[in-house]
């Protein structure tokens, strides 16, 4: 109930549909932070900024039934050591970001745990385990496959897990500075390639934020087809992914087979839009290609043949013994856990989180092609697997339905860059989760500030619980099986 | 277990020719035929992703499907530099994956070679350099063959490998 005091004095903020804004006072940011975890509401991204221009702040966005509800705390910088208080305590997932919003802006929390995140040019203190019998494996960062860099320290004993501690920021490259270098015009591009996996997610999400600030209308056409975008990125995200976790269960047959049924999606991709993975497509004021109708049509046969085989091999990996005692009770997040770390997207989905943007938030054409909410309560590798076959479908019929019901008309509207000061915010159910990105524009068509944020923040911690107890050579499964991003996050 | 087999026997062998090596894609003179010959066409590949947004990775991984089935032509990727020939890079290399690109570089055997992958790997990229990245891969380690893309289409990538392997001028 004392969510509503907040709501009512809330501004509306352009962008996304059902996103609020509020500046608070010192005292306020941590009532409004307790109200909403009280309310079950979760954290969405915590940052900040610190420019000679625009002053020091601090920015916490939370996900409400309601929508999103971005707080804005002003920090007066001087000779104090700590600037604001820390929210980990309601919301587990805001010690990592408070410990990078210090490295990026040296805004300091009082969280207590003052260790560099994304700086790494300070000796890093792992937690220890102690005990008879009790050792420890670091890996990484230079994993022993084709995939991103991280370290993960595991405490074990035996072949079993007691504690894994990730050390994250080797793909860090600075890329909130780096957005304030271009034009705002131009920002859709870097957005795209903070996680390549999730670039229509991104970039959509971006200029969701751009085309509110500018009051630019989006052709209903562009909306429709960023859409098909999007669900184009789900598929091929779980076609890989449910390749890989056969392979990484032994069942190489299922590699080959989706990474097949990967590659045919892919090629149909780039015959329709002109790009294999869609890095450009989504443009400030629509996309950047139409789709012609011959193309729209053998996408369409792709996108059946996908969905059929899909089915076949969903029954495969279902009746392979070998398969469901790998799968099931793999790494598995209990329900309660997840909701108190605040587990977002497809992996929260797997673990009994009922939250899909493109049902409780949706933006435009999501309201029309009414999703089917997908979600699994085991928590396990096995149920993360079932979300993904599950989804597959689901997003296949989304894409057959967009191309038949495509509008007519433009695909892209011509958009002038916003006002000096002026603020947006995008929010995006990508494959992985809620992608959300905050933008400010500068003077000139410049930008002051933007933050990306992957929902890989919230996750990442999530998986250090999942692995506990479970034995060393499960991990690579258990790892695959959140497939979150290091790029999105260390950004 | 017979819908697998079914599976198996229904889709057959797709796997397509291999694209042509590309003297475009050298930047460092090529090997001597010696090392070639060490080398032969059973080739190791280490990855390193040094800050790729993870674009590049996911056209990497599809070298392995049955379409491209690199391994068909002697080519594998293994999990250690010390059992590597080739490293493949992506990324501009960040500040904090220096360290770890330079020591996998310095832990494979001689004679060895590096392709760098992707516009990043090429020029930095739309990350450009300064800040937290040192830009291109050349500007760490040294790069025999770089393949331009964002990201490359696995054919591109895989005429880099080749490239990297052939002699300069056979295919020119």
């Amino acid at each position: 109930m004392s969510l509503r005091r907040w709501l009512d004095r809330a501004h509306s903020v352009p962008g996304a549909p059902s996103v609020r804004g509020i500046g608070v006072t010192g005292r306020e940011w941590t009532d409004i932070a307790r109200d909403v975890a009280v309310a079950g509401g979760r954290l969405l991204s915590l940052w900040g900024s610190n420019t000679d221009a625009a002053g020091a702040a601090v920015y916490a966005a939370f996900l409400l039934d309601e929508g999103a509800l971005i707080a804005e705390l002003p920090i007066s910088t001087g000779e104090q050591t700590t600037h604001y208080a820390g929210l980990e305590s309601l919301f587990p997932a805001a010690s990592r970001m408070q410990r990078a919003l210090f490295d990026l802006h040296g805004l300091r929390s009082s969280d207590p745990d003052r260790r560099g995140w994304l700086h790494h040019d300070s000796e890093y203190e792992f937690l220890r385990v102690s005990g008879d019998g009790v050792h420890e494996i670091p890996v990484g960062p230079v994993h022993a496959g084709i995939i991103e860099p991280g370290h993960f320290r595991f405490s074990v004993v035996g072949e079993k897990v007691l504690k894994l501690e990730q050390r994250l920021g080797y793909t860090h490259k600075d890329i909130e500075r780096r957005f304030t270098q271009l034009p705002i015009l131009q920002g859709h591009r870097l957005a795209a390639r903070v996680s390549g996996d999730s670039a229509v997610a991104f970039s959509w999400s971006y200029c969701q934020a751009l085309e509110g600030m500018s009051e630019c209308a989006v052709p209903p056409r562009a909306a429709w087809l960023r859409a098909a975008f999007l669900e184009l990125e789900r598929i091929a995200n779980h076609l890989g992914d449910l390749g890989a976790l056969g392979n990484d269960a032994g069942f190489a047959f299922g590699l080959a087979q989706f990474s097949r049924l990967k590659e045919q999606l892919l090629r149909a991709t780039d015959h329709a839009f002109g790009e294999r993975y869609l890095m450009n497509a989504v443009v400030p004021g629509g996309t950047r290609a139409d789709i012609a109708p011959a193309a729209a049509v053998t996408l369409s046969e792709c996108i059946g043949a996908v969905a059929r085989e899909a089915r076949v091999l969903h029954g495969i990996y279902e009746e392979h013994a070998g398969l469901r005692d790998r799968f099931m009770d793999a790494g598995r997040l209990a329900t309660d856990l997840a909701r108190q770390l605040g587990v977002l997207g497809l992996a929260g989905r797997a673990s009994g989180q009922s939250l899909d943007l493109r049902i409780d938030c949706p933006c435009v054409p999501y309201g029309d092609l009414a999703p089917a909410k997908i979600v699994h309560e085991a928590g396990d590798v096995a149920a993360r697997v079932a979300v993904r076959f599950d989804e597959l479908q689901e997003s296949c019929r989304l894409v057959g339905r967009i191309l038949d019901a495509l509008p007519p008309g433009p695909h892209l509207a011509t958009i002038e860059a916003p006002a000096a000061d002026s603020f947006g915010a995008g929010l995006i159910e990508g494959w992985r989760g809620p992608v959300f990105v905050a933008l400010e524009a500068g003077p000139e068509g410049s930008i002051r500030r933007c933050h990306p944020h992957d929902p890989s923040w919230q996750n990442w911690p999530a998986l250090e619980h999942a692995i506990i107890g479970n034995i060393v050579p499960d991990f690579p499964l258990i790892n695959k099986s959140f497939n979150l991003s290091y790029s999105g996050h260390d950004l | 277990m017979l819908k697998t087999l079914r599976k198996i026997g229904s889709i057959g062998i797709v796997t397509e020719p291999a694209p042509a090596a590309d003297e475009l894609l050298r930047v460092r003179a090529a090997l001597s035929e010696k090392i070639r010959t060490i080398l032969g066409r059973a080739l190791c590949i280490r990855h390193v992703d040094a800050g790729s947004c993870n674009g590049c990775e996911l056209e990497i991984h599809a070298l392995n499907n049955p379409l491209y089935n690199i391994e068909a032509l002697g080519i594998r990727f293994v999990a250690s530099p010390r059992h590597a020939d080739l490293l493949l890079v992506t990324g501009p290399v960040t500040t904090n994956m220096e360290t770890a690109l330079r020591r996998t570089y310095q832990a494979i055997p001689d004679p060895k070679l590096v392709v760098a992958i992707g516009d990043c790997g090429c020029t930095g990229g739309i990350f450009g350099e300064g800040g937290a990245s040192r830009g291109r891969v050349a500007n760490v380690i040294p790069v025999d063959v770089a393949v331009p893309g964002c990201p490359p289409a696995p054919r591109q990538i895989l005429s880099g490998i080749l490239t990297a392997l052939s002699r300069a001028g056979r295919h020119s």
